[in-house]
């Protein structure tokens, strides 16, 4: 019977249900901009991350390198690109 | 009739009148003709409908030629304005809508579509798979791509073209700037095809992951294959950036928001910014199938295995990472420090590193080969020289202290024209000759296609290199005309003959293809270049399941180890092969898609809204679908093998 059990998805359904209520209380705790802007972006990509290896399962079959290994690349183009426009825009304007 | 004023063109001239004539005539000539010949039928089940890679493929091939000459006519009259001082042929606002519609065409509708049709065509054929991994996604790619096309050409007759630049920078393109519906046609038409450019990322890397043939682990992979999924990783990474980029320029500009303005918060610059984060990757998104095309190519015609397999596969990861790390380099002047300036300068200038790799190894491939010089050999080897000149001037461009004086030239343009006419239509003129006998059962004339070469690679020369001393005297790019005491006469003369030899090259090239038609002979057989990979073990014309039994693979030379080393390619037998159904969904969602496009253009919110309610209505549709595709019989395979085999 513990194996019919979706333990994980479970589990994972009521995390995404607790960091949707984290980001929630940023719009009710009055926080300053930058407390706002941080707990929405740590909540945003956990809930992402979360989302992808519970729900989309990747991670599950043999090609699960690709799946990580595009992640992985996609953040740090991201991660590039602000970082790069802040340099341009902000820091060095 | 207040409300049809909307779509009249806002600064008409008789060349304009003249192509709604045209365009008219020619569209009821179309449906005259099918209803004539009855063809509707058949033009609804075996090309509307179809998911087959291979159809899909020819229809990008022949939506591309069409752009190319489209975008070819509006590079002719740029040349002609500019070929003498103070020219009157185009008015300045015409002269920038033909720019501005000539990059648009030839960037995101002629190159796009053109490497898709490799893609789509060789990459399922290459890796020993029956189809794409999602055939009913990849027809919805297709669909989206030349509905978004067309409703950006539509804006030649209605409503205006956009006339902001291909980089349509705000606040240029903004509102306050560009009064007419030109831009929002920008906009939208390439957000549409855009998302058809996505789906055929995700589609082509999960195709290259899943289905290769038993045998073939990554590092045995045809170059080419490489080179797509290399290509569409950096094409998944990006053109989200230019969708959202494309999403906030529409809303500032339907909306009224100010993500672009210079007033209220906005910042204009950023604009810039996104669509160089997508923009630099996507000139890399179309060089890499090119190279993969002229590995396939080089080696093909050498007689030789590709220099460096493992080296041309890393230098493609590097420049893909790379690419998406050099995108200031395309606003050097916008007035950042020299610190951010500096760390651009750098990364740009090391793309030129793995990009150097790959010509020795291109030219290693080439040392003690048996070289063929044929068609796609002639433009491979033109590539090699002329490549490497637009990459040094890029080099020269890449130096932010130097670009000061580059920026906005027509140094620059000679530049990007210098790698993207040899890098990238060489490489697709190769690939047509190349794949021209796969596709349709003929070869196209060698002679002819000699002299087409030869008319290109000259005008080129004669049409690009004047604009390098030109753009170093000061000449600006995008200007419409200029004075007699500039002294640009005689060299934008030059480039106007130069422009006149290409079009001669391209016309031989349609002569070409209706020589080959009447007098090519049929009964070419399979391999007719003696070429080494798996593509052309199958027979021509390809059956509708590719391979009847599954190939198996030892070395990213298969088809040649089997004719030479006695590796026996295809072990099995016959079995029977699960293939999709055809379906009509793609086509209409698409067609919607254009409808809300145009309605959206010219703010029409109720058919807008309706036209978004139906496209979820197709999506629903497709989720309640129950449609497991068909099989074909070992009876029907082997009736098919034997004509196919009989005709051969």
């Amino acid at each position: 019977m513990g194996e019919l059990f979706p333990r994980k998805q479970v589990m994972g359904f009521v995390f995404s249900l607790i960091l949707t209520a984290a980001a929630l209380t940023v719009y009710f705790l009055h926080l300053s901009f930058a407390q706002g802007m941080a707990v929405l972006v740590i909540t945003a990509f956990v809930q992402a991350l979360l989302q992808l290896v519970v729900f989309m399962h990747a991670g599950e079959t043999e090609d699960k390198w690709i799946i990580y290994g595009k992640v992985y690349f996609m953040i740090g183009v991201a991660l590039i690109t602000v970082f790069g426009t802040l340099l341009i825009f902000l820091w060095d304007m | 009739m207040e409300f049809f004023q909307r779509f009249a063109i806002p600064n008409p001239s008789l060349a304009i009148y003249a192509s709604m004539v045209a365009i008219g005539l020619t569209v009821i000539a179309i449906i005259a003709g099918l209803t004539y010949f009855k063809k509707w039928g058949y033009l609804w089940r075996e090309w509307l409908t179809t998911v087959d890679h291979k159809r899909i493929g020819i229809m990008y091939l022949i939506s591309a030629l069409i752009m190319l000459f489209r975008g070819g006519v509006d590079a002719i009259m740029m040349r002609a304005q500019l070929a003498v001082p103070d020219n009157k042929l185009l008015d300045a606002q015409h002269y920038n809508e033909i720019f501005t519609t000539h990059g648009v065409v030839m960037v995101m509708f002629m190159a796009m579509p053109f490497i898709f049709a490799f893609m789509n065509y060789v990459v399922p054929l290459q890796i020993g798979a029956r189809d794409v991994a999602f055939p009913r996604l990849n027809a919805l790619s297709f669909w989206l791509f030349f509905f978004g096309a067309m409703l950006f050409n539509l804006s030649f007759v209605i409503g205006g073209s956009p006339d902001a630049g291909w980089t349509s920078y705000f606040p240029l393109a903004g509102n306050d700037f560009s009064e007419s519906v030109g831009t929002n046609y920008y906009m939208l038409a390439i957000q549409i095809s855009g998302l058809g450019s996505l789906m055929t990322g995700i589609n082509m890397i999960t195709t290259i992951i899943k289905m290769r043939a038993p045998g073939m682990t990554l590092m045995k992979m045809p170059m080419f294959t490489w080179a797509t999924l290399v290509t569409n990783l950096i094409m998944v990474t990006v053109f989200p950036v230019l969708t959202v980029a494309l999403a906030m320029g529409t809303m500032d500009r339907l909306f009224g928001t100010h993500f672009f303005a210079t007033t209220n918060g906005g910042m204009d610059m950023l604009w810039a910014n996104l669509f160089w984060v997508w923009g630099h990757p996507e000139v890399y998104i179309l060089i890499l199938p090119a190279f993969g095309i002229y590995s396939e190519i080089i080696s093909t015609f050498a007689g030789r295995n590709l220099y460096g397999y493992k080296s041309m596969v890393a230098s493609m990861v590097v420049i893909s990472a790379l690419s998406c790390m050099v995108w200031a380099h395309h606003f050097f002047t916008m007035g950042q420090g020299a610190l951010s300036n500096s760390f651009f300068s750098i990364t740009t200038m090391m793309i030129s590193v793995p990009t150097g790799v790959k010509i020795f190894n291109w030219l290693f491939t080439l040392w003690k080969g048996k070289i063929r010089f044929t068609v796609p050999m002639l433009y491979s080897i033109g590539f090699i020289p002329l490549f490497v000149i637009g990459g040094v001037t890029g080099v020269m461009l890449a130096m932010s202290a130097a670009d000061y004086q580059y920026h906005n030239t027509m140094f620059l343009v000679a530049h990007f024209h210098n790698t993207i006419i040899p890098g990238v239509v060489f490489a697709m003129l190769a690939g047509l000759t190349f794949y021209w006998p796969k596709m349709f059962g003929f070869m196209l004339n060698e002679r002819i296609g000699k002299w087409a070469f030869w008319f290109l690679s000259i005008g080129f020369c004669l049409a690009f290199f004047p604009m390098y001393i030109t753009g170093l005297d000061g000449q600006a790019r995008r200007m419409y005309t200029y004075s007699e005491a500039t002294g640009f006469g005689p060299l934008n003369m030059v480039s106007f003959v130069g422009a006149g030899v290409m079009a001669i090259a391209f016309a031989l090239i349609v002569y070409n293809v209706y020589y080959s038609v009447r007098y090519s002979p049929r009964n070419i057989g399979a391999d007719p270049w003696d070429a080494r990979s798996l593509e052309w073990a199958t027979h021509t014309p390809v059956p509708e399941y590719n391979f009847a039994i599954e190939p198996q693979v030892a070395s990213s030379q298969a088809f040649w180890d089997s004719k030479k080393k006695g590796h026996e390619l295809f072990p099995g037998k016959l079995e029977k092969i699960h293939m999709p159904n055809n379906s009509g969904v793609p086509f209409i969602m698409s067609a919607i898609f254009f409808v809300w496009g145009f309605s959206m253009v010219f703010s029409l919110w109720i058919p807008a809204i309706i036209s978004v309610i139906a496209i979820f209505a197709c999506m629903a549709h497709r989720s309640f679908e129950k449609d497991h595709g068909h099989y074909i019989s070992v009876k029907e395979i082997e009736e098919t093998e034997t004509k196919l085999r009989g005709a051969n």
